[in-house]
């Protein structure tokens, strides 16, 4: 018979289920931009996904650590990463973004959980500056175009309708809303995450650019500022990732309000149109001290009746 | 009206179904019974029996160690055999009085021959000290020292913890169906001894029976109430209770009665009545014996003293042998290696499980899900403060309100990497609270 310490019963929830469910959810906007993109997209999503899992496994090989890919995050990096990159990369920059997520940015700091950055992000910044010309081409229909992101900033007109269903140029996984957000009711359906961070992160935008964005409440403007760039997928997929976003409920509150202001800052007055992957990689860092600060009041204190 | 509630908290599978329906059923003991001196919080009781002596059931063997402290009685009659160290749930070795029973069931007199009316405060908490009431939900507070709080006139509730929220367990749920009377008179007597108090009987909503049951007979009590609770893991807990009927909150540092609360189980409850009403101390408990191992699941009322292996027997034995056998609910109760212990007055049950999802499930690396602290009923870090204990980081455990976790299990249950969170934050409090002793 077993002895050990209460409790004697554990919930079905696992590592693994969880990483599933994210990949589940990612499914939307992995088979749109597969879509749209064609095979060139499903070559990338593939490469990202296999030099992640097997960087991981060499990693835990060599290293003589017990094998961690089947807890799945090894491939929810690699289809974030993936999603994060333009269709038209060729094979071996999904390579080097995968090593350097895994190796450098996960494993290097002691593995899942550990890691004080996105590993998918902390990728594609570091590809966006190395590798800047390939990673900021972007096709279209077989033409090579700017987002329309980029164009609305530029002060072209863009097509909001087409924006929101994905008909854009864009990285693989960011260009439509609806498969994102179809994506995130998954994941807020099952629990995953919840709507603190993605929440006050996107209200907290609006607020900013509607306060400092120079074209007061347009709903146009607001609407291109949302469905454009990579906000969406970095707001639910991104900045809910666990390892590097608060443990606590006030602290993923103030989380997200503070990747609301520095994205907006990023679009308002950058030289980029983006800035979510930035805005993300720069709150990561902030984390430690969110938590230090939103250490939450326990149960009674102070005996309030 | 919406159930009352608490923030966080759990959903497990109950497991009651498996019992709920098995009408409380009499055991009797085969062989000898063992009264263990420690079975409440506070110092040993201390024999008053020496080996040879022939005692009676309901005679005190052995009496309070001190004001927190309660007396044991016999159960049944019979000779004293031994007094002697024998092995307890927690599988520790506790000086213990062993009886051989005689079988003759020969009662001693009733603690008393007054009736309520003519008692006076005093006497009615030394009849519930005498008759070695403790807290019978699991923690073993002597109930005596509970309902002697400093200012009785500022208690203004009494409430009876009907939750059961213990997934399996379901002997608060038959005595509450087959005796509520006693229940509803056993609160009737706590209130007499505070003037300013209203009684509550605070049960989950996946009873809408003794809810039912409850309601009527309170219909006519100007003082007492039925209130209904959310059905949710910890809600029996003592401060989330309190603060779900009354909207007051306590921390670990305070008692229920600084903000002018009292708790006691329904089992508790009820024994008062049978002390003061009928003279009788506490010599028997509902214990509950369930889970997928055993054959026939039932709730017996068990003469404290018992041996376990005779309740798995009277339940029809095992279907198979079991991976896990749980001194109590899966959440709280004790893991035992050895069936061959005796039942105390706070064993709420005996729940063997085939299958031990503990061994299986390997703990990994946090992966910062925050899970553990959506959940946490006392709203701390636990995932932070098992890090802590693990370093053996002190200062920071206490910084981060590690002493007020009430140890429920909650996080362990929800954690998706299945780490040991209430193992680690257990075993650092038990140590702090260890050297504050010294």
């Amino acid at each position: 018979m077993n002895v050990s310490s209460s409790p004697h019963i554990r919930s079905k929830l696992s590592t693994s289920s969880i990483m599933f469910v994210v990949i589940i959810a990612l499914l939307p906007a992995t088979g749109f931009g597969i879509y749209q993109f064609g095979i060139e997209a499903a070559i990338v999503v593939a490469v990202c996904i296999a030099t992640c899992v097997l960087t991981e496994l060499l990693y835990t090989k060599l290293m003589k650590k017990p094998t961690t890919i089947g807890d799945f995050s090894a491939v929810v990096t690699g289809l974030l990463l993936a999603l994060n990159l333009p269709a038209s990369v060729p094979w071996w920059i999904p390579v080097i973004g995968g090593i350097f997520a895994i190796l450098v940015v996960k494993m290097l700091f002691g593995g899942l959980g550990q890691n004080f950055m996105n590993p998918a992000l902390a990728a594609r910044c570091f590809l966006l500056i190395s590798f800047a010309a390939r990673m900021t081409t972007f096709t279209y229909d077989g033409i090579a175009t700017a987002t329309p992101l980029a164009q609305y900033k530029a002060g072209e007109a863009v097509n909001t309708f087409n924006m929101v269903i994905g008909r854009e140029a864009g990285t693989i996984g960011e260009t439509s809303v609806i498969a994102i957000v179809l994506g995130a009711i998954i994941l807020l359906i099952t629990g995953v995450i919840d709507l603190k961070i993605p929440g006050t992160y996107l209200v907290t935008f609006v607020i900013f650019l509607g306060l400092f964005g120079g074209q007061g409440w347009d709903p146009n403007y607001l609407t291109v500022q949302l469905a454009g760039g990579g906000l969406m997928l970095g707001a639910f997929f991104m900045a809910t990732d666990y390892a590097t976003s608060p443990i606590t409920g006030t602290g993923k509150i103030l989380y997200g309000v503070l990747l609301g202001v520095l994205t907006g800052i990023f679009r308002v007055f950058g030289v980029s149109a983006e800035g979510v992957s930035y805005a993300i990689i720069l709150g990561n860092l902030l984390v430690p001290l969110i938590e230090k600060i939103t250490v939450p009041r326990c149960f009674g204190k102070g005996g309030e009746i | 009206m919406a159930a009352l509630t608490f923030k966080g908290g759990i959903h497990p599978y109950d497991g009651k179904k498996i019992s709920k329906d098995k009408p409380i059923l009499a055991v009797l003991p085969k062989g000898d019974l063992v009264y263990p001196l420690s079975q409440h919080i506070g110092a040993p009781a201390k024999p008053i029996v020496v080996k040879g002596d022939r005692v009676l059931a309901g005679q005190k063997i052995a009496e309070a160690g001190g004001f927190v402290s309660a007396p044991i009685h016999a159960s049944v009659s019979g000779i004293v055999k031994a007094i002697e160290p024998r092995r307890v749930v927690t599988g520790d070795n506790v000086m213990s009085i062993v009886i051989e029973n005689d079988g003759l069931y020969e009662e001693a007199p009733p603690l008393h021959h007054k009736q309520l009316a003519d008692m006076t405060r005093e006497e009615v908490i030394e009849i519930i000290k005498e008759a070695g009431i403790v807290g019978m939900g699991g923690a073993g507070f002597p109930t005596h020292v509970k309902l002697s709080p400093k200012d009785p006139d500022k208690i203004f509730y009494v409430i009876a913890n009907c939750a059961e929220c213990e997934p399996y367990l379901t002997s608060d749920y038959r005595r509450m169906v087959e005796e509520p009377e006693k229940l509803v008179a056993g609160l009737k007597i706590i209130l007499c001894l505070f003037p300013h108090a209203k009684g509550i009987l605070a049960v989950e909503d996946n009873k809408p029976d003794c809810i039912r049951k409850l309601k009527d007979l309170v219909l006519d009590e100007s003082r007492m109430s039925v209130k209904v609770l959310k059905t949710k893991y910890p809600q029996g807990a003592e401060r989330q209770l309190i603060y779900a009927t009354t909207k007051r909150a306590i921390n670990s540092s305070m008692l229920p009665s600084d903000v002018g609360c009292i708790v006691n189980n329904v089992d508790t409850v009820v024994a008062v009545y049978h002390a003061v009403i009928e003279g009788k101390p506490l010599m028997h408990r509902i214990v509950t014996v369930t889970g997928d191992a055993i054959k026939e699941p039932r709730n017996f009322i068990v003469k404290v003293g018992t041996n376990y292996s005779e309740l798995i027997e009277e339940a029809g034995g095992f279907v198979k042998q079991p991976e896990k056998i749980i001194s109590g609910g899966p959440m709280m109760g004790f893991g035992i290696f050895d069936t061959n212990v005796p039942a105390t007055k706070t064993s709420s049950a005996l729940l063997c499980l085939l299958r031990d999802d503990v061994e299986r499930m390997k703990p990994t690396q946090c992966i910062n899900c925050g899970m553990c602290v959506g959940i946490c009923p006392g709203r701390v870090i636990p995932a932070r403060l098992a890090d802590y204990a693990e370093h053996g980081d002190e200062a920071k455990f206490l910084k981060n309100n590690g002493m007020e976790c009430c140890e429920c299990g909650s996080c362990s249950y929800v954690c998706p990497a299945k780490r040991q969170l209430t193992q680690s934050i257990k075993s650092m409090r038990r140590m702090i609270l260890a050297n504050k002793k010294k």
